[in-house]
């Protein structure tokens, strides 16, 4: 694998003046945002909730579904987008995305085991936790595989990441042999929960949800730019980064550990998401190039605007059921990014 | 941030009951009881596992009744919810009752009394109390009687496998506690699958162990080729069904899963069907 594409040498021959493409983003993020609180299966318009007198489900339907749910999708979207940046620094790979570090494993057994044992608990822990089982088990076990990698990967003050990768595929071997017992023992509607869990959803959004999230979510993004230096200075090299200043361990702390918060609290209240981390930031590097001052930023953007309308799709598609998000993102976003690499494929070189 | 929970649940309370005419229906018994009770003109929309009576289908369908999005069910505009128990998720409950919107949820259960019950809740819910007393009680005593004759069979039982599915090759069988076991139970048969609960994918050995008489199959109705539904062939030239008595003698009987197991008004219908299954009268 070369690592030319996030080479910050590498002459662009087609980028986009980035005050368009910024533009453009913000405009994209503003249409699916008014699409995603206009848009229904009810066919309820925001202004009529002002316009004429409404009854207390529609309101509901605007201010404690759409309206949770649209946020949500802003923050689960950028933070997807920006974690796959991240990775993709990390790791110096374009392939690199959040499951390499193992989160997307241990996130998946923990909520293969909420879903599968969460009868078993004591009545009174079960009524406490209720509805929000599963988003807790999920965000717990994505951060217990983050340390455990982390933990062996680190050695006197060092980190590994190649260490690191090796390991979080066996640990994503280990969650994998135990997710298989757990889907043994499962009965049939645990299966048909954890199919439709994998998929993922945004639909379950409310706002208890937003408030769990929305801290770790927004903290993960606030720290993401603190890195994009060290991150550019490590895509020619630890060993030169270390020469030109760069505090090689802290970036690499710094992004390790936002990578697991953001995705480890994405994946609790929405799934399975995948796709985003990857995509996004490819047809970002083919916009404005690989500099991670321009590229995290955009791809928050980019990833929230995606997201948010796919989401638009996956509530209209079969209303008034619901498609899973995740079928929506790979069904349009899978040729749309194919098409991208054959017409740019002389200049991605990969 | 708005509570549209206190405003929805004062206009609740202030309101005398009044019987709901917009009925959601979660669940494939759920539906069927309403319309044996004769109500299902007040049904505004049904979930994707109602299937019978089959003009309900032409009903609005809000998705599989394990993963209900909130606005589409509210765009359906619905003043009561009947749903089976275990509909969900459960976020998505919270936020109905958040609306204001009446639920009433159906307990589930695989013996006569939980059928009767499941039908009393519903007419209860529905206001029409009495007739689902006289439902209630007409479906208890055609359940007594079809499971009176099947039981009387002279003769041993038939040993009863039943196959959830079959994903190429892998067969998945009930064991007890299933609701497929209670209705082998009732017509006349017992469960040829001991020693495990729940659904589970069977190994060969456990196959050979189990010698049903009889493979029970689920028939998704006529004409359908999807993926999973199978021919008897399938079954039969299985090899560790091939070497049991059911293998050799090629009794499959096959029945719609909703009528089989949906524990609603046709049960006893159901029971008798299966009974006369699994014991063909001599020609």
């Amino acid at each position: 694998m070369t690592a030319v594409p996030l080479r910050a040498a590498a002459a662009p021959p087609h980028r986009l003046p980035v005050a368009v493409v910024a533009i453009g983003l913000a405009l994209l993020l503003a249409v699916a945002a008014l699409a995603s609180l206009s848009l229904g299966a009810s066919g309820l318009l925001p202004w009529e909730v002002i316009l004429r007198d409404t009854t207390p489900a529609e309101r509901a339907i605007l201010f404690d579904i759409r309206l949770p749910r649209l946020i949500l999708g802003v923050l689960v979207g950028a933070a997807l987008a920006v974690s796959g940046a991240l990775m993709q620094g990390l790791f110096r790979n374009p392939l690199a995305d959040p499951g390499l570090v193992g989160v997307g494993a241990g996130a998946g057994l923990g909520a293969v085991i909420a879903i599968v044992l969460g009868g078993l608990l004591p009545v009174t822990n079960r009524a406490m936790l209720g509805a929000y089982l599963v988003p807790v088990f999920a965000f717990a076990g994505g951060w217990a595989a983050v340390l455990i990698l982390y933990r062996v990967a680190s050695l006197r003050g060092q980190t590994s990441i190649a260490t690191m990768l090796l390991a979080g595929i066996v640990l994503g071997a280990l969650a994998g042999a135990v997710t298989g017992i757990l889907i043994f023992v499962a009965d049939d509607n645990q299966l048909r929960d954890l199919t439709f869990w994998g998929l993922g959803s945004l639909a379950g959004a409310n706002w208890t949800k937003l408030a769990a999230a929305a801290p770790i979510l927004i903290a993960g993004l606030a720290a993401a730019p603190f890195l994009a230096r060290g991150l550019d200075a490590m895509a020619l090299g630890e060993g030169v980064a270390q020469h030109m200043g760069v505090p090689v361990e802290t970036v690499k702390r710094g992004a390790i550990l936002s990578v697991a918060a953001m995705t480890g609290a994405a994946v609790a209240v929405s799934g399975g998401i995948g796709f985003l981390g990857i995509v996004v930031p490819h047809i970002l590097r083919l916009a404005v190039g690989p500099g991670h001052r321009l590229l995290l930023p955009l791809a928050a953007l980019f990833g929230a605007a995606l997201l948010v309308a796919a989401d638009t799709v996956a509530r209209l598609a079969v209303a008034p059921a619901e498609l899973p998000i995740g079928i929506i993102m790979a069904l349009i976003g899978a040729p749309v990014f194919l098409w991208i690499l054959l017409a740019r494929r002389a200049v991605l070189e990969v | 941030m708005i509570r549209p929970a206190l405003i929805g649940l004062a206009l609740l309370l202030a309101q005398p009951a009044l019987a709901q005419e917009r009925v959601l229906s979660i669940g494939g018994a759920v539906s069927e009881t309403v319309a044996a009770l004769g109500q299902e003109a007040r049904l505004v929309a049904r979930d994707t596992t109602t299937t019978y009576p089959p003009a309900l289908t032409a009903l609005p369908d809000v998705g599989y009744m394990r993963q209900l999005s909130p606005e589409g069910v509210l765009s359906v505009g619905p003043d009561l919810i009947l749903m089976a128990e275990g509909a969900g998720p459960p976020e998505t409950l919270a936020t109905l009752r958040a609306a204001g919107i009446a639920m009433v949820e159906v307990p589930e259960g695989h013996t006569p009394g939980a059928v009767q019950e499941k039908i009393r809740v519903i007419a209860a819910a529905l206001g029409v109390d009495e007739a689902g007393a006289a439902l209630a009680d007409q479906l208890g005593a055609e359940i007594a009687a079809a499971t009176a004759q099947a039981t009387a069979e002279p003769g041993p039982k038939p040993r009863v496998l039943f196959i959830l599915g079959n994903s190429g090759g892998r067969l998945t069988g009930a064991g007890t506690g299933t609701s497929a076991e209670a209705m082998i139970a009732l017509a006349g048969g017992v469960n040829a699958l001991e020693g495990f609960a729940g659904y589970k994918a069977l190994s060969d050995e456990a196959i050979a162990a189990a010698a049903p008489d009889v493979l029970l199959v689920m028939d998704r109705g006529a004409g359908d080729t999807s993926e999973g539904v199978s021919d008897d062939r399938d079954y039969l030239t299985h090899p560790a069904i091939a070497a049991t008595p059911a293998g050799r003698e090629a009794r499959v009987v096959r029945m719609e899963g909703m009528f089989l197991l949906g524990f609603g008004p046709r049960t006893a219908e159901a029971i008798t069907a299966l009974h006369a299954a699994l014991y063909p009268k001599a020609p």
